[in-house]
């Protein structure tokens, strides 16, 4: 078929047909049998999937979001010294942070919360009195005007043995390994709807293949390519959606019945949908639904190009 | 109005030797037509150069004042919903029955079937009792007839019939004849291909009808032995 007979398509015409229920426009293509059980099973199939792959890809991105954000919040400051001149340099330390440009109240760590942030590298028993433990201030940044490298400076200069470390080691392996989980889930979304699509392009080409006698006998007596297309592509759009509506369900319920993750230490927090996110799935098998009929329309009328 | 204007059109397979050369051939309303010749001389191509389904290779050829090389895939159809056609073989939906078979040029054009006319028209091809029935299980005569019906229910301005009494018996085949003369006494214009020359000279005692022949690649009307 010439591309400009594909484009001169009456679209309108191929919606009302599409929506039309029941009727001769179904019946004058033939049942189609394992082709139908086999759209039905790889749309589910693929609608759950793809429900998990944007769940990953939400989860993630939240993730990088609040990891960017909580690390960002803040900067600390490590203070070094003998145990003489430890409470000196501190409280030095402390006076510099407080009259910091965009910096909020800083607050020295209590020993017991410094000793929590130890115990999972040292366990619950360690006497962490008896190390040579540095005193850590945590610095909210309250302002733009914040200035990390002039403060690095300032501490060098009047607070001997502070440093400064605002996070970005960590934050940004952090965040890119995070932002890259995200894309893969994005991409993982693309290569699910690329083979969806794949696979109902197959079955519709078995379909229409299998039923060449019907396409010609129609054309003989007269159907536009239109309606015959429109037979296949309702067909197969309907169980494209089907299909993908059970996927969907089973895949949001499996994700409803993850365990909730907070207990196993918050790496894990977040994962799947939040809020008005659980609607976000819903639109999977309207995605399939839109697949299945575009991939059929595609195979349904290059192939009547074929028939005179 | 001429229905179908050919003028020297010649028509080859795949680019080959042609098979039909330099005929010319108008088909007007109201007439009746036998087309005749030896097997394999080129009568269903003829036919099919009539509904579109092949296209000349030379020469000129209108369809209801349309050029059909000019004609776009919707163009043809509309083309077919006016050249209503009984095939040789009879080609049907095996998983419809007779009835929504007879019925379907009307489903595929988008019309409203309407069931009193439905009937009256498988009465009219002897086939009330036979509606619900699957074609694979119609007699030979019974999926002509069929196939008749469903190449008038548009009312179609021309009607194709290619060997439609290829395998019925004598019975049936005057029978068969009989609907299309009277489709012709209605106004429809008819054309027969068929080699069966005692059947071309019953039904010529009944109707006015032009025999043409196909010999040696080009179209000649038939002699007075016919």
């Amino acid at each position: 078929m010439r591309r400009t007979e594909f484009r001169a398509l009456n679209l309108r015409a191929l919606w009302q047909g599409l929506m039309r229920d029941g009727g001769s426009g179904d019946r004058i293509v033939p049942p189609t049998g394992f082709t139908a059980q086999l759209t039905l099973f790889s749309a589910g199939a693929m609608a759950f999937l793809a429900v998990f792959a944007l769940a990953l890809s939400l989860a993630t991105g939240r993730l990088a979001d609040r990891w960017a954000g909580e690390l960002a919040g803040s900067v600390t400051v490590r203070v070094s010294a003998s145990s003489a001149e430890q409470d000196a340099r501190t409280q030095a330390a402390m006076q510099v942070l407080s009259t910091t440009p965009g910096a909020g109240q800083p607050r020295l760590l209590p020993p017991d919360e410094v000793a929590g942030l130890l115990t999972p590298w040292f366990g619950p028993d360690m006497p962490v009195d008896a190390l040579p433990v540095p005193a850590l201030i945590d610095l909210p940044i309250a302002g733009d005007d914040f200035d990390a490298e002039g403060l690095r400076l300032r501490l060098e200069a009047e607070a001997p043995g502070a440093v400064l470390d605002d996070h970005t080691e960590w934050r940004r392996p952090l965040v890119t390994a995070a932002n890259r989980l995200r894309m893969l889930g994005v991409v993982s979304l693309l290569l699910i709807a690329a083979a969806s699509a794949s696979m109902i392009t197959l079955a519709a080409k078995a379909a229409l293949a299998a039923n060449g006698q019907v396409i010609r006998v129609l054309r003989l007596i007269g159907a536009r390519d239109i309606t015959i297309a429109t037979a296949f592509v309702r067909r197969f759009t309907k169980r494209a959606a089907v299909g993908a509506t059970v996927g969907t369900l089973f895949g949001m319920a499996g994700i409803a019945l993850l365990p909730g993750m907070d207990a196993a230490g918050g790496f894990l927090t977040g994962l799947g949908f939040q809020g008005w996110g659980w609607l976000l799935p819903l639109l999977i098998p309207v995605v399939a639904a839109a697949v299945g009929f575009l991939a059929t329309r595609w195979a349904a009328l290059k192939m009547l190009g074929a028939v005179r | 109005m001429r229905l179908i204007e050919m003028r020297d059109v010649g028509f080859g397979y795949h680019g080959g030797a042609e098979l039909l050369s330099n005929m010319t051939l108008t088909l007007q309303p109201g007439m009746f037509h036998f087309l005749t010749g030896p097997s394999g001389s080129g009568k269903t191509t003829l036919l099919r150069l009539c509904y579109a389904d092949l296209l000349p290779t030379s020469g000129q050829m209108t369809a209801f004042g349309d050029d059909v090389r000019q004609l776009t895939r919707d163009g043809i159809s509309d083309l077919r919903r006016r050249v209503g056609v009984v095939h040789q073989d009879t080609q049907f939906l095996d998983h419809l029955p007779v009835a929504e078979n007879v019925a379907l040029p009307l489903s595929v054009s988008g019309q409203a079937v309407d069931m009193a006319a439905l009937r009256d028209l498988l009465g009219w091809v002897g086939l009330s009792q036979h509606a619900r029935a699957m074609p694979p299980s119609l007699s030979g005569g019974e999926r002509q007839r069929a196939a008749l019906a469903r190449a008038v229910i548009l009312s179609p301005d021309l009607v194709l019939a290619d060997e439609p009494t290829g395998n019925l018996d004598w019975d049936m085949s005057v029978r068969l004849m009989q609907l299309l003369i009277e489709l012709n006494k209605s106004g429809k214009t008819v054309l027969v291909a068929t080699h069966d020359l005692n059947l071309i000279r019953a039904t010529k005692a009944q109707v006015a009808a032009r025999v043409l022949r196909i010999a040696n690649a080009t179209l000649q009307l038939a002699g007075a032995d016919l």
